[in-house]
C-alpha cells in the first residue's frame, strides 16, 4: 500500500507532544496505524521528549514511594494475540465499539450516512460512509478539517485518495470531494469547528442543514 | 553486552543492581539525588546504565532490584517532568508511580530498536498526563502485530541508543530561543499553531533509523 497524502509534520509534533483535541489525536493515531514514514516521524518526535525526561530536573520522590508502587507490582500483562486486520484501525475500534460492522450509521441524505465518535468537545470526530459518485458533504467548513480514508477511495481537485491518504484543509479551501467508483468510501473525518447540527435538532431540521 | 562498555558490566546487571542497593546508594532515601550518586560513581555522560538490559531483566525475569533502577533513576525525573508541565507535586507523585507500575506490566511491547529507555517512559507519561489533567484518553497507533522482536539485534539496539544521545546533544547546540519553544511544546505549553513554528529538530538521523527498524519488522513479518 503507498500512501501518497500525509499530515503535516507540525500535527505529527503536535500529536507526540500531547497538544492537539482528542478527535485530531484519534485521526493521527489512524493514520499512523497505516503508514510507517508518518509512525517514524511521530516516534522521532517522541525520542526528544525522551531527551526532555532524561534531562529533566528531578524532583524527589516521597519516602515509601518505591516500597509502596512496588508492594503493588502484580504479574505483567501477557503479550495481546495479534488482532485480525480489519477496516477500522485499532484505535477507532473504543469509540464504535468494534470493526466496522459495529458501527451505528445514521442516514444524512443522498444515501451518505454518518456516526458521531464521542470525542471531547473542543474538536470532533466522524466516520462517513458514501456511495459511489457521491460528494462528500459540506466541505465548505470553517476551521481546521482532516479526513483519512478507510476504505474506498475520493477524488478531489484531480487528486486521488485511497485507504491510508490523509486529506488536509483548512477554511480557506472550498473544495468537493467525490467518492470514487467501487466500494462504499469510508472515511474518519475531523474539524475542529463546531458542527452545524447539534444532538438536540429534530432529525428532520438535520437532513436539511446536512453534516 | 548492549551499550557503552562500563566496569560494572563485569558483572551481570543484576548483580550490579543488588551490589549498589546493598550499598544504599539506589535505596529510597537516594532517591532525587540520583544525579550526585551517578557522579560519585562516573555514571554520567558516556558511562551511562545499561537502562535496556534493565528493561530486559524486567520482562523475562520480572527482576524487581532493575525495576527499583529503573524507579530510583526516572521517576523523580518524569515529577519534575511533571510539575514543569504545570501538574502539582501530589499528582506528578502519583502519576510518576502509575508510568513506573505501566513499564513493569508493559515491558514486553518496549522495542530497543526503535526507542531510549527513556523515549519509551516519555511516551508513557505523555499518555498518562492526557488521561489524568484532560480527563479523556490519548488514542495510541495500531501496535505493530508482530513486534518487537524478542531478541533483537544487538547492533541495531546500539545505534538506536546512540542516535538517541546524538539528538540529545544536537538539542543541547540549540539556539536558546528555539530550544525554548520545544521545551515548551513538550511541556505543554504551546498549541498547535504554535508548534507549527517549531522548525529545525533534529530529527533526520533516528526518523531514518526507526523507519529502517519498521522495514525490518514489516519484512520478517511476511
Amino acid at each position: 500500500m503507498t500512501i501518497k497524502h500525509h499530515p503535516q509534520e507540525a500535527t505529527l509534533l503536535a500529536y507526540a507532544t500531547g497538544n492537539l483535541p482528542e478527535a485530531f489525536n484519534l485521526i493521527i493515531a489512524a493514520h499512523v496505524s497505516l503508514c510507517d514514514d508518518c509512525r517514524a516521524v511521530v516516534e522521532s518526535c517522541d525520542a526528544v521528549g525522551g531527551s526532555l525526561l532524561e534531562n529533566a530536573a528531578d524532583v524527589a520522590m516521597c519516602a515509601e514511594s518505591l516500597e509502596r508502587t512496588m508492594a503493588a507490582l502484580d504479574t505483567p500483562q501477557a503479550p495481546r494475540p495479534p488482532r485480525t486486520p480489519g477496516i477500522l484501525p485499532a484505535p477507532l475500534h473504543p469509540y464504535v465499539g468494534g470493526d466496522l460492522d459495529a458501527v451505528k450509521w445514521r442516514p444524512v441524505g443522498m444515501g451518505v450516512k454518518q456516526a458521531i465518535l464521542p470525542t471531547s468537545s473542543e474538536a470532533s470526530a466522524r466516520l462517513l460512509r458514501i456511495p459511489a459518485g457521491v460528494a462528500i458533504p459540506d466541505h465548505s467548513h470553517e476551521g481546521n478539517e482532516l479526513t483519512l480514508v478507510l476504505q474506498g477511495a475520493f477524488a478531489d481537485e484531480g487528486d486521488h485518495f485511497a485507504r491510508g491518504d490523509l486529506e488536509v484543509a483548512d477554511g480557506e479551501v472550498t473544495h468537493t470531494p467525490v467518492a470514487a467508483p467501487g466500494a462504499d468510501c469510508i472515511c474518519l473525518a475531523v474539524t475542529d469547528a463546531p458542527l452545524t447540527f447539534k444532538g438536540w435538532l429534530p432529525r428532520v431540521v438535520q437532513r436539511f442543514v446536512g453534516i | 553486552m548492549l551499550a557503552q562498555v562500563t566496569p560494572l558490566e563485569t558483572q551481570t546487571p543484576a548483580a550490579a543492581v543488588i551490589g549498589r542497593s546493598a550499598q544504599g546508594l539506589y535505596g529510597v532515601e537516594m532517591a532525587g539525588k540520583m544525579g550526585v550518586a551517578n557522579e560519585k560513581l562516573g555514571f554520567d555522560a558516556g558511562q551511562q546504565t545499561d537502562w535496556v538490559q534493565m528493561m530486559v531483566l524486567v520482562r523475562d525475569h520480572q527482576d524487581r532490584s532493575a525495576f527499583a533502577a529503573l524507579f530510583n533513576h526516572f521517576a523523580p525525573r518524569i515529577k519534575g517532568f511533571l510539575i514543569k508541565s504545570g501538574a502539582d507535586a501530589a499528582m506528578a507523585e502519583e502519576c510518576a508511580q502509575d508510568v513506573l507500575t505501566t513499564l513493569w506490566n508493559k515491558a514486553g511491547q518496549f522495542d530497543p530498536t526503535r526507542a531510549s529507555v527513556a523515549t519509551w517512559i516519555f511516551t508513557i507519561a505523555r499518555n498518562r498526563r492526557i488521561d489524568m489533567l484532560r480527563r479523556q484518553r490519548r488514542p495510541e497507533p495500531e501496535e505493530l502485530t508482530w513486534g518487537p522482536e524478542p531478541e533483537p539485534d544487538q547492533a541495531d539496539v546500539i545505534a538506536l541508543q546512540q542516535d538517541s544521545e546524538n539528538l540529545s546533544a544536537a538539542l543541547a547546540k540549540l539556539p536558546d530561543a528555539q530550544r525554548d519553544l520545544i521545551e515548551k511544546a513538550y511541556f505543554g505549553d504551546l498549541s498547535q499553531s504554535e508548534i507549527a513554528r517549531i522548525t529545525g529538530l533534529p530529527l533526520g538521523t533516528i526518523k531514518s533509523r526507526i523507519r529502517l527498524a519498521l522495514d525490518r519488522l514489516r519484512h520478517a513479518m511476511q
